[in-house]
């Protein structure tokens, strides 16, 4: 049982990374303009010709 | 109240200045946003220009946002750019409100971002030391793990659950319950009896159970936030649409530009056509016809010349107009409507939601239970801690979770089903409001009419008379004459239009005329009539008589028709003249109405219908329907109403027709069932689980899986609301009228 002191952390520790991830999208606004994001997909004008 | 009369410094954008230069920030509002194409030339046409750094557009709330030097976002650079490539941008000023709402969204977001991750966690230990006591799970590794999950919990129960101990703090200190009480209580209970339980190495602990009752409330929350914010969003921008500034004319007849805010009595301003009365008044030179419908609900535009008072939000349609000030802002017609809307919002803030009042029922019941287990296994002769852990039991078992997700559950899915049938819901309660209804009182303008004037009866005249009237009316700004124009198909010639009589040109060498039927030589009494307006063509010698009816809202008479299928009372209350309204009841088959009332006199009627114990939603969009509105038991608006109707109205629909009014209905009336079904369901759980862990026999795992499972059926159970199939056709047509809705 002595891979759980190493297990447990390492779980802790992603699931802290995917935390602290989502904050800094809320944040930095990601979440201010969702159909917009959506509409912005379509825009083909930085392809080349 | 600042609808129509921004204080002075709503005029200027606000410019917020970026971190590190000179550069400074505006954000607009923007008319005629509909597709991904318009975001990019909005932002090429914007970031094109000198002094721009960046250009966002915000799409969801029909707003930009643009950095650069102070003189490059000002609105006079700004407005004529957008302009020039068609769409209206007018300065946004953040209301204050809906600031705080924007900042209530991050709060619960963060909140739910923290639960989920502590209950994953939480869960992942919880599960293992389920598993490990049916097999072999060593003390010292459930200690271990119990005192991680009280590591993840303590903190997390700290950041997520702070918008509940809130709530429960300011219900406390007011002598109320809510459901956040019981809430705060319970996850209180769980966390410290499972800190005492870890501490003295016992089996089980909580943690999970206050962790995941979190959780699932938080997702609730975030849900219904999402559904306000949109809704309010919308209005704002048109309350920035609405601002605006007025020309003062100085003692030497020069003008200057000043707020609406600082004018006085005595004061005189010049409007030009199209602008906005920004005060009431009385006209003191000139002659123009004025559109007052959200004032007074008119339809007709009617004609000031001087004398004429008018009132704060009346358009000039065709002429400039001097004006004195007699009430300045914050005393006008409209301020008066605001105050006879604030007593009425007052009078519906007291009524009782579904869910405050099994929160009323549920907290002294389920709180005195546990606490009367306590007392009587310690009175038994069971030692102090047997009975604290039996009291928390109770408490857990019990948690408020099916109950307090009963409800919102079931609103967060019929706003899913609202939004597809093109409905907003300013808020979760109007779900059941609108269930209960037994009364349904329309507005006329607007409501059950179009805004603009409506369609034009061109039987019995020639299609070439009509191409060339048409051509005519093209070329005036008159409201009668846009109908007429539709008709057009080739250029507008060049007209003279003669200050609110009609226009004039020689189309194919024949001199032609369009306006009044003085105008055109004709008598005028032809135009005294109730139901509908008159415009004459004149070509040479003959006169054409063109009768412009009201339109009616498609889908109003099926809307009608099937609220009256449900046994709701159909009446129309109007502040239009009593004729006008007669033929549109007449034309929808209502018996029941009324015109020629002020908001007051909408306002008494309601009350009237209250009193005698009817329930009663309200359909208006008018500046005068607004407290009538806020007065009803519910009410709807359409999204092309007033701002300030839109603020109180419970629901906002989208497009033309009526029918979302009517399919709310049948959607409310389902998602009641289904409420009513979880709060029973919810009681007879809890009927068979307080007596289990009043008796001692619960143990935490068959607490944590009859708690979740009674919130996962109640959660599925109110899914049932969301209609069937998932792509209804008809979303994809209210989403595209969205922005439309807006302009």
């Amino acid at each position: 049982m002595t891979i759980l002191v190493v297990l447990v952390p390492m779980a802790l520790a992603l699931g802290f990374v995917g935390l602290m991830a989502f904050l800094w999208t809320l944040k930095s606004g990601q979440y201010e303009d969702l159909e917009g994001a959506a509409h912005r997909a379509l825009d083909d004008s930085d392809l080349p010709d | 109240m600042s609808a129509c009369c921004p204080p002075a410094e709503a005029v200027a954008p606000r410019l917020e200045p970026v971190a590190g230069d000179r550069r400074v920030r505006a954000v607009y509002a923007v008319e005629g946003l509909h597709c991904a194409g318009c975001i990019r030339r909005i932002e090429n046409a914007l970031e094109a220009l000198p002094g721009i750094a960046s250009a966002r557009v915000n799409y969801t709330l029909n707003r930009v946002a643009v950095e650069g030097s102070a003189s490059a976002v000002a609105p006079e650079t700004i407005a004529p750019a957008l302009s020039a490539i068609g769409y209206v941008a007018t300065p946004f000023e953040a209301r204050a409100a809906d600031a705080a709402a924007d900042r209530d969204m991050k709060r619960l977001l963060v909140a739910l971002a923290v639960a989920g991750f502590a209950a994953m966690n939480i869960m992942l230990l919880s599960v293992s030391v389920w598993a490990g006591n049916a097999s072999d799970i060593t003390p010292e590794t459930r200690d271990l793990f119990h005192w991680i999950s009280a590591a993840i919990a303590f903190p997390a129960a700290a950041i997520a659950g702070r918008p509940f101990y809130e709530s429960a703090v300011r219900a406390l200190r007011a002598g109320r319950l809510n459901m956040d009480v019981p809430i705060t209580i319970g996850v209180l209970m769980a966390l410290g009896l499972s800190l005492y339980q870890t501490a003295i190495s016992s089996d089980h602990a909580y943690y999970e159970s206050a962790i995941m009752l979190l959780f699932f409330l938080l997702g609730g929350r975030v849900l219904e936030q999402a559904m306000r914010r949109r809704t309010r969003a919308l209005a704002g921008n048109l309350a920035s649409f609405r601002s605006g500034t007025a020309d003062r004319i100085r003692d030497d007849g020069t003008l200057e530009e000043v707020a609406p805010a600082l004018l006085g009595p005595g004061d005189r301003i010049r409007l030009k056509p199209g602008d906005r009365v920004p005060v009431d008044g009385v006209v003191t030179h000139g002659s123009a016809s004025i559109d007052q419908s959200n004032v007074t609900g008119e339809t007709m535009p009617v004609r000031a010349h001087a004398g004429s008072a008018v009132y704060a939000g009346a358009v000039s349609l065709d002429a400039t107009l001097d004006i004195e000030v007699l009430a300045p802002v914050g005393e006008t017609l409209i301020d008066t409507v605001q105050g006879l809307l604030d007593r009425a919002t007052e009078a519906r803030s007291r009524r009782l939601d579904l869910a405050d009042r099994a929160a009323r029922l549920y907290a002294p019941v389920v709180h005195t239970t546990a606490l009367l287990a306590g007392v009587g296994w310690f009175l038994s002769g069971a030692g102090l801690e047997q009975a604290v852990v039996v009291a928390t039991t109770v408490l857990i078992i019990t948690c408020p979770c099916a109950l307090a997700l009963a409800i919102p559950a079931v609103q967060v899915a019929a706003a899913g089903a609202f939004f597809r049938a093109g409905v907003f819901l300013n808020g979760g309660g109007a779900v059941e409001r609108l269930a209960e209804i037994d009364t349904a009182v329309f507005d006329k303008t607007g409501t059950l009419t179009l805004p603009e004037t409506g369609h034009i009866d061109t039987a019995g005249i020639a299609p070439d008379v009509l191409e060339r009237a048409a051509r005519l009316a093209a070329g005036s700004r008159h409201p009668l004459a846009a109908a007429l124009a539709l008709h057009a198909e080739g250029a507008a010639p060049a007209v003279s239009e003669m200050r609110g009589a009609g226009v004039e040109a020689t189309i194919d060498g024949i001199a032609c005329r369009l306006g009044s039927p003085a105008f055109c030589g004709l008598d005028d009494t032809i135009g005294d009539d109730d139901e509908v307006s008159v415009l004459v063509y004149r070509e040479g010698a003959t006169a054409h008589v063109f009768r412009i009816e009201q339109r009616l809202r498609p889908g109003a008479r099926e809307a009608i028709h099937r609220l009256r299928a449900r046994g709701i009372a159909i009446a129309i209350l109007s502040g239009d003249r009593p004729g006008a309204v007669a033929a549109v009841a007449r034309q929808l088959g209502i018996d029941d109405f009324a015109g020629g009332l002020d908001p007051a006199g909408k306002i008494a009627r309601i009350e009237a219908l209250g009193a005698r114990g009817k329930r009663v939603l309200m359909v208006g969009d008018g500046l005068n329907d607004a407290p009538a509105l806020a007065a009803a038991s519910v009410s709807i608006s359409p999204s092309s109403a007033v701002d300030m109707a839109r603020a109180q109205a419970d629901a906002v629909f989208l497009g033309a027709s009526l029918a979302p009014a009517a399919a709310s209905i049948d959607i409310a009336v389902k998602a009641r069932r289904l409420m009513g079904q979880n709060l029973a369901f919810a009681a007879t759980y809890n009927a068979v689980a307080i007596p289990v862990a009043v008796l001692g026999y619960v143990t935490p795992l068959i607490a944590a899986l009859a708690m979740s499972a009674s919130s996962l059926i109640v959660t599925a159970n109110a899914l049932r609301a969301l209609p069937s199939g998932r792509l209804n056709p008809k979303a994809p047509e209210a989403r595209a009228t969205a922005p439309a809705a807006v302009s």
